[in-house]
């Protein structure tokens, strides 16, 4: 009894050394949120388009594994990861579907028409709701809704041609098998 | 003097009391207001995380400030508002986080390392300890020290 007794201290030192390490691991971002709508339901919405364009609601999202992104002209990572939206549907061959977070309908025509339009529809969230709703706290943020309109994956911040490999694509692959 | 001495101590006074919230975020209601505040006061800025919407500059706890209040000036209560806020950012919007399983370690744990520390003290300081006090000294030694003590004074 006495021996185990002895070793306590040990073994509460490891435990302890088991959460810094997990929580200290270098690829861990303690900024990084958990998101409270996975697995639920898209909420509902229905935006404006830019002048003379479709707009978009939630109808759009369903029927098929859809990619949606909140970006804004104002938004410097949105920047960042333009080029990668780019290319990003006829790399998932899932439409990409755009909203414009708090954003001036003006601005966000210029923003495009300077770095191309990568999406098949674009709603205007100008009062910032609908962003809430789908729980944004930051632009850029972008979703994967599966074919039954739920949200399956939340990325936070720019994507990488890295995340798109190991999260995005992965994930559209396997919700178009089921 | 003594007039401008006394606004600028009330200016200063007031000065850190001053919040984030604009005044045309306000209710006209001062009922629902005050039921607005103290709620934002218990609700995390997701953009800087450590402020409280209440006190937050954010665009984005301006526009859950103006949520919130819309909730409460159209019927909701306090929990259907906070609700309604926790269904989109989840439980981390809240700065006190609720009584649950996955928390307990959270709200319990302090007061068990306290008990458990309390109780091993406890039988520390109890346990039956052999008896500290010196052995008297035998023959030898007492001679030997006096020879010492004789040698000191001489």
């Amino acid at each position: 009894m006495r021996r185990v007794l002895f070793l306590l201290p040990v073994v509460l030192f490891l435990v302890l050394a088991g959460y810094f390490a997990l929580a200290l691991r270098p690829d861990r971002d303690p900024h990084e949120l958990p998101s409270a709508m996975i697995d639920k339901p898209a909420p509902s919405f229905a935006l404006a388009g830019l002048a003379g364009a479709p707009g978009l609601d939630r109808a759009a999202l369903a029927g098929g594994v859809t990619v949606v992104n909140f970006f804004a002209s104002w938004c410097v990572p949105c920047r960042v990861e333009h080029p990668l939206l780019m290319g990003l549907s006829a790399e998932t061959k899932v439409p990409l579907y755009g909203i414009a977070y708090k954003d001036k309908p003006e601005d966000t025509a210029r923003y495009l028409a300077q770095l191309g339009d990568p999406y098949a529809r674009i709603g205007l969230d100008q009062a910032g709701r609908v962003g809430i709703d789908f729980g944004v706290y930051g632009v850029p943020e972008t979703y994967v809704i599966d074919k039954d309109g739920r949200i399956r994956l939340r990325m936070v911040g720019p994507l990488t041609a890295e995340s798109v490999a190991r999260a995005l694509r992965p994930l559209i692959e396997e919700l178009n098998r089921s | 003097m003594r007039a401008v001495s006394l606004l600028l101590l009330a200016l200063v006074a007031l000065g850190p009391a001053a919040h984030a919230v604009e005044p045309s975020e306000r209710l006209a209601d001062p009922v629902l207001e005050a039921r607005a505040r103290a709620i934002s006061k218990e609700l995390r800025c997701l953009v800087c995380q450590n402020e409280s919407i209440d006190d937050s500059g954010a665009d984005l706890a301006h526009d859950l400030r103006v949520l919130l209040r819309q909730r409460i000036a159209a019927g909701d209560s306090d929990s259907q508002a906070v609700g309604y806020i926790v269904t989109r950012y989840g439980d981390f919007v809240l700065l006190k986080p609720p009584v649950e399983p996955a928390t307990y370690a959270l709200w319990f744990g302090p007061a068990a390392l306290l008990l458990v520390a309390a109780a091993g003290t406890a039988i520390y300081l109890r346990r039956p300890r052999p008896d500290d006090a010196p052995l008297p000294l035998d023959d030898a030694e007492r001679r030997r020290l006096e020879t010492l003590l004789g040698e000191g004074e001489g």
